[in-house]
């Protein structure tokens, strides 16, 4: 019994020490968002760092005074959105024909989906570039959106939760005088909540903060995502921590209010999309 | 009308399994047959063809005068009960029921109606609102019937319906299926491995083996003039006792020479001539466990089996006793068993004397398949 409370004791301490080393970032960040420029730098050694104060609003009304902030979070939240969007159609359509209907090259089309999950976008973003370019497609958002639309880790994601489902289901359907889209859509869908959440909030992840192909493919700020806006804080003296920060508070805020939506559904998600561990 | 008509169907797989070898059979309107077989026969592939989920490899389906080989499920007016019966889970008994309808885009008016009429002979009126996991079993069983009768289809098709209930509600449930076909008169096609379940409900039988037909017949014949040493075994419960047997001729005729005691054959329902091919050969030899009893040693007029008991199951009303004997054909020692009138004393490891009377004796050749009988 008491040897079970120590264990308990010394799991919680470990835990929370855990806990701290990746929540302190976040801290810093939200902390010296709300001081002046001075006090980021002279507090970074010591506790204080993760103390708020000083600078009320300021670096915030900094970045909207420097950059068309709400141009940018426009920018990245209609292109995330559609890549979100049309991805979850595309993608989990693609997983359901491999995961259930009959076709020549079924298992060859898998393999190379599986394939494709190993390249990193990083190795093709140049050829893409060039291909893309010849078409006389940049700076515009079709060219952000079109290339990340489908993509290999969502297919895997939908067609294994789809190979899960009780096939029963479907040929009920069927017998019911669904046809394949019908079933699809009627019967699949409501059924499959759970691993379209987590392709939801996973592609939003990658892409909310994309910022190799922006930076390749446009030029005008008006069509430009927050990741580009943020590096030119970086670039362009003088360099402000405290707007930085506030900037950084800004643009991971709609991540965290999404990721908090769907949370319910993203953890049985990943339990369920045989991404058990 | 519903007349299903299955003409040299084979299914072959894509792995090269014969699923089904030319399989021809055809169920009458209105009535319930019965597909009977261990896992793996090709009873649920057979239905499932005829669902339209599976395509045959050969042969050709027929509902009534229309071969429905190229057509889809839905076009072939047929209702299927699932094994887990396949509820939609995130839909209401209400739009379970009326998903079939609206998949005919019947009008708004007519679907309500037919649930309403469907839940109230269903008793599920009171749980139309009910999701599908809040109910029991049983519940989601009647649900599932009430999705195939609402269609009020050509056809039923059920897999398997009764294998994820308990043994009360199975029982409850087989005799509302009996009385739900009967007072339908729907052409019933149902899939199941348990004897009991398939005597009880089939109007005739079919028992199926490694995708073929060993016998078509109603649960009085298969059991009574069983076409092989298969259905034999597999029908009755346990199954018919099978021993091998050489056939001698002597001055009193035909007699069996079962583990070197003569047992004659006069009064035995095979006649000379079905008997007269055999005649030094060996055959095998069949006898109902209920058609055992228990006798003093010394008594005559019967012929006996001594056996020594190995196992010993109390009933209540009799006693099933198992002993071991070799089978030549099995090549190996089998169980054979015995239902006797219930009594306190048999102890496994028991010596006792089993006799039989030669009324009761069934024979097959080595093969299996049985002999002609006269009576």
């Amino acid at each position: 019994m008491n040897r079970n409370r120590v264990w308990t004791i010394a799991n919680y301490v470990l835990l929370s020490v855990a806990a701290l080393l990746f929540i302190a970032p976040v801290l810093f960040m939200v902390a010296g968002s709300f001081k002046p420029e001075a006090r980021v730098l002279s507090d970074m050694d010591s506790w204080r760092a993760l103390l708020p104060g000083g600078a009320g609003l300021q670096n915030y009304r900094d970045v909207f005074a420097r950059i068309p902030f709400g141009r940018y979070l426009w920018n990245s939240a209609l292109i995330n959105g559609l890549i979100v969007g049309l991805g979850l159609f595309v993608n989990a359509l693609a997983g359901y024909a491999l995961a259930r209907l009959q076709w020549r090259g079924r298992d060859v089309m898998l393999a190379v989906v599986l394939a494709l999950l190993i390249i990193p976008f990083e190795a093709i973003a140049v050829p893409l570039f060039y291909q893309l370019s010849a078409l006389g497609w940049r700076n515009d958002y079709a060219v952000q959106v079109f290339p990340f639309v489908a993509n290999p880790l969502a297919i895997y994601l939908f067609y294994s939760f789809f190979l899960g489902l009780p096939r029963e289901l479907e040929e009920a359907a069927r017998v019911d005088g669904a046809g394949i889209l019908r079933t699809f859509f009627v019967i699949v869908i409501p059924n499959a909540k759970p691993v379209f959440a987590t392709v939801a909030i996973v592609s939003f992840l990658l892409y909310w903060g994309m910022y190799l192909w922006p930076l390749l493919m446009t030029v005008d700020d008006a069509v430009r995502p927050l990741p580009l806006a943020i590096a030119t804080f970086y670039t362009l003296p003088p360099v402000q921590w405290g707007d930085i920060l506030a900037f950084g508070v800004m643009m991971v805020l709609p991540v965290l209010v999404i990721f908090i939506a769907f949370q319910p559904w993203f953890v049985r998600g990943v339990t369920t999309t045989g991404l058990k561990g | 009308m519903g007349n299903v008509t299955l003409t040299h169907i084979t299914k072959r797989f894509a792995d090269g399994t014969e699923a089904i070898s030319d399989l021809s059979l055809n169920i009458e309107d209105g009535e319930l047959l019965v597909l009977l077989g261990p896992s793996g026969c090709g009873k649920s592939t057979l239905l499932r063809m005829v669902a339209g989920l599976e395509s045959p490899t050969g042969g050709e389906i027929r509902i009534d005068d229309t071969v429905v080989n190229g057509l889809s499920p839905q076009q072939r007016n047929i209702a299927m009960v699932f094994q887990n019966y396949a509820l939609y889970p995130h839909m209401s008994v209400a739009r379970n029921l009326a998903f079939p309808l609206k998949m005919q885009r019947l009008p708004r008016r007519e679907i309500e109606r037919r649930v309403h009429a469907v839940a109230q002979r269903l008793s599920l009126a009171g749980l139309l609102d009910k999701q599908p996991k809040a109910l029991s079993g049983g519940q989601r069983q009647r649900v599932a019937m009430g999705r195939a009768l609402v269609r009020e289809p050509k056809v039923f098709l059920m897999d398997e319906p009764l294998s994820n209930l308990d043994a009360e509600l199975r029982l409850q449930i087989r005799q509302d299926i009996a009385r739900l076909q009967r007072d339908t008169g729907i052409t019933t096609l149902y899939v199941t491995h348990d004897q009991v379940e398939a005597m009880t409900l089939g109007q005739r039988i079919v028992v199926l083996k490694q995708g073929g037909v060993q016998q078509l017949g109603t649960a009085h014949e298969l059991y009574a003039r069983p076409a092989n040493t298969f259905v034999a075994g597999f029908i009755g419960s346990p199954g018919m006792n099978i021993f091998t047997a050489a056939v001698q001729h002597g001055e009193q005729g035909y007699a069996l020479l079962i583990a070197g005691r003569p047992l004659s054959l006069q009064g035995s329902c095979y006649g000379d001539e079905s008997l007269s091919s055999f005649a030094g050969k060996a055959l095998q030899v069949g006898v109902r466990p209920e058609a055992l009893r228990l006798i003093a040693s010394g008594e005559s007029g019967v012929h006996v089996i001594p056996a020594t008991l190995s196992a010993v199951e109390r009933l209540g009303h009799e006693v099933i006793v198992h002993f071991p004997a070799i089978n030549r054909v099995a090549g190996a020692e089998v169980e054979h068993s015995a239902r006797l009138a219930y009594q306190d004393g048999l102890q496994i490891g028991d010596e006792v004397t089993l006799g039989l009377s030669v009324g009761d004796l069934y024979l097959f050749d080595m093969d299996g398949k049985a002999i002609a009988r006269v009576g």
